[in-house]
């Protein structure tokens, strides 16, 4: 399989890409994308109670915020998760998960006295 | 993905008796946690309160005077005592201006276990996926400079402590 990159995202801010995930319908994807890997615009669209236009439409906002890129396979195109992007989520998650250390802390002090 | 769910163990060594009410009274819990509530922790009731700053290290009540007052909510699932406590809150609810009501909530247990050197305590929250992800950025935002000064904070407390 011959992969070609889709149009370069260049550097966006995070504030793009959580716009991007605003969206129930982008969320979905993103959910599918992640949980069965890269898959085709046809595989995409289908059991979508979208459009295919509309889901390619979604693709190309998430695309803009470097969220997902696609390469053509023949003659589909390809999408994927860009993962890099998606750390914002990981982060977000060690945010909290660092106030809870904080917190368990602050109980161990507390309790222990 | 493993963005949805954290978990936290820590060994306590303390009696679960102690531990059991520090987490059950909601005045108890407040203490530690940096929150005054309304009410008592009761099986099913929202209980309402304040985020209340620190009196361990100026800087940072300097730094949390922007959150005091903030009003916090937390709705209580399951109770057994010296065994589970669980709710229901808005992880990182602490910008006034946004009305976090008819937002997912995230779910947090706290289980203990007797163990030979006091108390294993578990923590989870999970349901992370459900938060809109503008929030959990706006979150991110919010605690990058909170961290660094919080971790100081709890540095100082232990070795105080210690």
């Amino acid at each position: 399989m011959r992969l070609r990159r889709g149009s370069s995202t260049g550097a966006k801010g995070s504030a793009s890409l959580f716009a991007a995930l605003g969206d129930e319908t982008r969320l979905e994807l993103v959910r599918r994308l992640c949980h069965a890997g890269p898959m085709s615009i046809t595989r995409l669209s289908a059991g979508a109670n979208v459009t295919r236009q509309a889901i390619t439409k979604h693709l190309r906002v998430m695309e803009g915020a470097g969220l997902v890129h696609s390469h053509r396979h023949g003659r589909e195109s390809v999408w994927q998760l860009d993962q890099q992007h998606l750390e914002a989520a990981r982060r977000y998650l060690e945010t909290i998960s660092k106030q809870w250390d904080d917190a368990l802390a602050r109980l161990r002090s507390f309790v222990e006295d | 993905m493993g963005t949805d769910r954290i978990e936290k163990q820590v060994l306590l060594r303390a009696p679960l008796k102690r531990v059991w009410r520090a987490l059950s009274d909601s005045t108890e819990f407040g203490s530690w946690f940096g929150v005054k509530f309304e009410g008592g922790f009761v099986p099913g009731a929202r209980v309402r309160g304040a985020i209340v700053g620190t009196t361990v290290d100026p800087e940072v009540a300097r730094h949390q005077k922007q959150y005091e007052g903030t009003p916090f909510e937390i709705e209580i699932e399951e109770m057994e005592p010296e065994c589970l406590l669980s709710f229901r809150w808005h992880p990182g609810g602490t910008d006034p201006d946004i009305d976090y009501s008819m937002e997912p909530t995230t779910l947090v247990r706290f289980t203990l276990e007797q163990v030979a050197d006091g108390v294993m305590l578990t923590v989870t929250e999970s349901g992370f996926d459900r938060i809109p992800l503008a929030r959990r950025a706006k979150v991110f935002q919010q605690n990058e400079h909170g961290w660094a000064i919080q971790v100081n904070l709890i540095r100082e407390y232990l070795v105080g402590a210690a």
